[in-house]
């Protein structure tokens, strides 16, 4: 009997070591950046796995599909701490998988892609909406599944232009994302034929964002930096650092509506989003991490997804093979936006419709009716293949 | 006003292009009617009486490069063979022999009489409305509109033609509608989000797709409990059952795959992958082929049922639309195999398909974002859902042309029409 339970044990051994040796092993990493941003809003403040929740509940659907072909994933998840080299990190997290999910700023992803071009590791951008980084500083082993800032303006100024609201007073924060930003929606006025009827800069003096003083010292603030302005229809706020933003709608001395980084807001995803069958994947995610799934959860799923789908249709897990499928015109990905997303190419940017969302619903879908394109519609968003700075090599 | 009746609004305003205004669509007077009714016996056919009671639905849809057909209160509502034969027979001058007149009348008692025993029943599922519409073929107006549970999907008339099982996706169940009081009487045990469902040709066994949990849930049906589950791809939807009712075939959204299963032992014998978003799966009814729509791909796979192999592809392209627009989702394939209707969704068509040679014949223009169609089973006509335009559109099979369209409840998804 105990000779039999010994030979039945090193069976299953010998079995699960066979498994973990086969070549349908695919290794994920996620590399987060440290700290978590501050919001205004309370009910906005990311949680602590926000984004590689979205990896993990893509690894389970990667592997729910994987096992009918012989393929595991495993998803490796790393966060930098505080002042932590990203290229040092990147580098210890890639002796394993072949593809690493980045939500690192512009800079640090750079130092990361670049310390990895030679292992051949490929990362895929989850987090920086940087448009160098699609642009002049694009590097041939990033794969783009964040939005640049230029889609994200691009999406709200083709609906702010449906909806004949083409008179704008831009409101920008004094930060450098901010200000990228604001150069984005100056773009997209010009392209859509929106006009900026003046700008204000918003001067962050530090301090708390929250006292328990309240809204009183606010709503004095707010209608005061927004008066005497020309007539506009829309006040357009930049403020990607959450310094002011939200303390725009209901307080400005016009009555007008806010977009931009407040009110409505162009984002890749929404936890309201419920379209093209996406109640499935939002009734997956808050069975999986208990709260509601975010942009970066998004990005971070459709990227682990992207491997995936590489993997099922390549049929292996050869990380040069999975990328040249990614990279490959039969590459496509379907994320409940409706429509199937692609590689851009010439700077490998994920194409997609951007959500424009008002914390509470999802208010419309760009590329607007009647923004049309030659190639593909969603190519009305962001920056595209003549204007491009990017070569990749 | 109604959140369904200012999308209707906006829809005709946004689409006038191609829905001719309501200015466009004014009921026209009627006049072979009126002249025949004087006629003693002849006006009381029965279709004709139902004609004046049906409301004016009125909505000019033109086929692609057809001159707008239109329909109203005052036109009778029949598709065109019919009554065109019937109003020959009625327009006979009244100056002639009595027993011609009698004759007369009489031929057109039968035409009547025949026009209603060909009459089918079909049931629509309103995904937002929550509610089920009832259509009548032969009069093409909706009769009855049953209440039911939370985002109606999947509907399918049980074997026997007594009821209706419509999948309730946000009750987590399946309820049945009995066809004869019309409204709902009990519940099936699926899983949770059911959404698309198929059943053995005995109508003994369900199979339902439940997307939340990636599971197949059978039932018996007599029994109405739980008697298995099956562990598929993520986001089972399509469900379809091989004519001999052996195997049974599961389409995965986010797995890309139909999944192939052997109903005696639940056990899933073979997974083929396919285009994006697998969405639904129809067997040519000698198995020679099994056919599925890939929404996000754009693409209907045909699939060698034997094998497991994808043998062809069937592509779509319709000028002036991008690729990326076209979704197909819904098949209709008639019994012989000759003619497939795939609907297209947003790209508000539906294309005829050559069964042999898989060629597309032609798009019917139809409504907005068309999703799932049924046959009257004497395969005159195809009835197609059109979600984003709360209608439903009326399909000639054999002229391959858009004949009527009727306003059901908000946003049609499914359809099932009921058995001879």
């Amino acid at each position: 009997m105990i000779r039999w339970l010994i030979c039945a044990i090193s069976l299953v051994v010998s079995a699960a070591s066979a498994v973990a040796a086969e070549p349908g092993d695919i290794g994920i990493g996620y590399l987060g950046r440290a700290g978590l941003a501050a919001t205004l809003s309370p009910v906005e403040q990311p949680a602590a796995d926000d984004g590689v929740a979205g990896a993990r509940l893509a690894i389970e659907d990667d592997n729910t599909t994987g096992k009918f072909l012989n393929q595991h994933f495993t998803l490796h998840e790393r966060r930098l701490k505080d002042g932590e080299d990203a290229a040092q990190a990147a580098t210890e997290l890639a002796a394993n998988p072949g593809f690493i999910l980045a939500d690192l700023p512009a800079d640090a992803l750079l130092k990361a892609a670049d310390a990895l071009r030679d292992r051949g590791t490929v990362l895929l951008n989850i987090g920086a909406t940087d448009d160098r980084l699609r642009e002049q500083d694009c590097r041939s082993n990033v794969v783009h599944v964040a939005p640049t800032r230029s889609m994200l303006a691009d999406a709200l100024a083709q609906y702010l232009v449906w909806k004949q609201w083409k008179r704008w007073l831009l409101v920008t924060g004094s930060h450098d994302n901010d200000k990228l930003y604001a150069d984005a929606l100056r773009r997209a006025a010009t392209r859509f034929g929106a006009k900026i009827v003046e700008e204000r800069s918003f001067e962050d003096t530090g301090g708390a964002r929250r006292t328990d003083s309240g809204v009183t010292l606010i709503q004095r603030q707010m209608p005061v930096f927004t008066q005497r302005a020309p007539a506009y229809d829309v006040l357009v706020a930049a403020d990607e650092s959450e310094v002011f933003a939200s303390y725009l709608p209901y307080r400005s001395w016009d009555p007008r509506p806010v977009a931009g980084s407040a009110g409505l807001k162009p984002v890749s995803w929404d936890p309201n989003q419920d379209q093209w069958g996406a109640t499935q994947l939002q009734n997956r995610f808050m069975k999986l991490a208990s709260r509601r799934m975010t942009a970066l959860d998004m990005q971070a799923w459709t990227a682990a997804r992207m491997v995936g789908e590489a993997a099922s249709r390549a049929n292996g897990s050869d990380v040069k093979a999975l990328f040249g499928f990614l990279k490959s015109p039969d590459f496509s990905i379907a994320a409940f936006k409706g429509t199937r997303l692609t590689l851009r190419d010439w700077n490998l940017q994920l194409r997609q419709p951007i959500l424009l969302a008002d914390g509470r619903m999802i208010v419309s879908v760009s590329p607007q009716e009647g923004f049309l394109h030659q190639v593909s519609e969603l190519d009305t968003l962001g920056v595209d293949r003549p204007e491009t700075k990017c070569k990749l090599q | 006003m109604t959140l369904g009746a200012l999308t209707r609004l906006h829809n005709t305003q946004r689409n006038s292009a191609r829905i001719a205004r309501p200015g466009g669509c004014k009921p026209r007077p009627a006049p072979v009617r009126g002249s025949s009714k004087s006629e003693g016996g002849c006006g009381d056919a029965t279709s004709f009486a139902r004609a004046e009671r049906s409301d004016c639905i009125v909505r000019c849809n033109p086929g692609e490069g057809d001159s707008p057909r239109i329909r109203s209160a005052e036109t009778p509502p029949h598709p065109d063979p019919l009554p065109a034969s019937g109003e020959r027979g009625l327009t006979v001058p009244c100056a002639i022999a009595p027993w011609l007149r009698l004759a007369v009348s009489c031929a057109a008692l039968w035409l009547a009489t025949t026009t209603s025993s060909s009459a089918f029943i079909a049931y629509v599922s309103n995904e937002k409305g929550n509610t089920v519409s009832v259509i009548d073929t032969d009069s093409w107006t909706v009769t009855k509109t049953i209440k039911v549970g939370q985002r109606p999907r999947g509907i399918e008339f049980s074997r026997d033609g007594k009821f209706v099982m419509v999948a309730v996706g946000d009750d987590d169940t399946i309820q049945v509608i009995d066809t004869a009081k019309q409204e709902v009487v009990d519940t099936l045990p699926s899983g949770p989000d059911p959404e698309l469902f198929t059943q053995d040709a005995a109508g003994k066994t369900l199979y339902v797709a439940n997307e939340n949990d990636n599971t197949v849930t059978a039932i018996d049906l007599e029994k109405r409990v739980r008697i298995g589950d099956i562990q598929v791809g993520v986001e089972p939807e399509g469900m379809a059952i091989s004519p001999d009712g052996k195997i049974l075939i599961c389409t995965s959204e986010t797995t890309n795959m139909a999944h192939f299963i052997d109903t005696a032992t639940r056990q899933i014998t073979a997974n083929v992958l396919i285009d994006s978003r697998p969405r639904f799966a129809e067997f040519k009814r000698d198995y020679s082929e099994l056919w599925v729509s890939s929404e996000i791909g754009g693409t209907v796979s045909i699939i060698d049922p034997a094998k497991h192999v994808v043998t062809g592809k069937i592509n779509f392209s319709i000028p002036g639309l991008r690729s990326e627009a076209i979704h197909p989702v819904g098949i209709g394939m008639t019994k012989d195999g000759k003619t497939a209707f795939v609907a297209l969704g947003p790209a508000n068509r539906v294309a005829v398909v050559d069964g042999a040679t898989h060629a597309v014949i032609k798009y019917l223009l139809v409504g907005q974002r068309v999703w799932h169609m049924a046959f009257t089973p004497d395969e005159k006509y195809l009835v197609v859902t059109n979600g984003i335009s709360n209608d439903v559109s009326v399909i000639d099979v054999a002229a391959q042309k858009v004949i009527k369209t009727i306003q059901v409840g908000e946003l049609p998804w499914g359809i099932t029409m009921a058995q001879p």
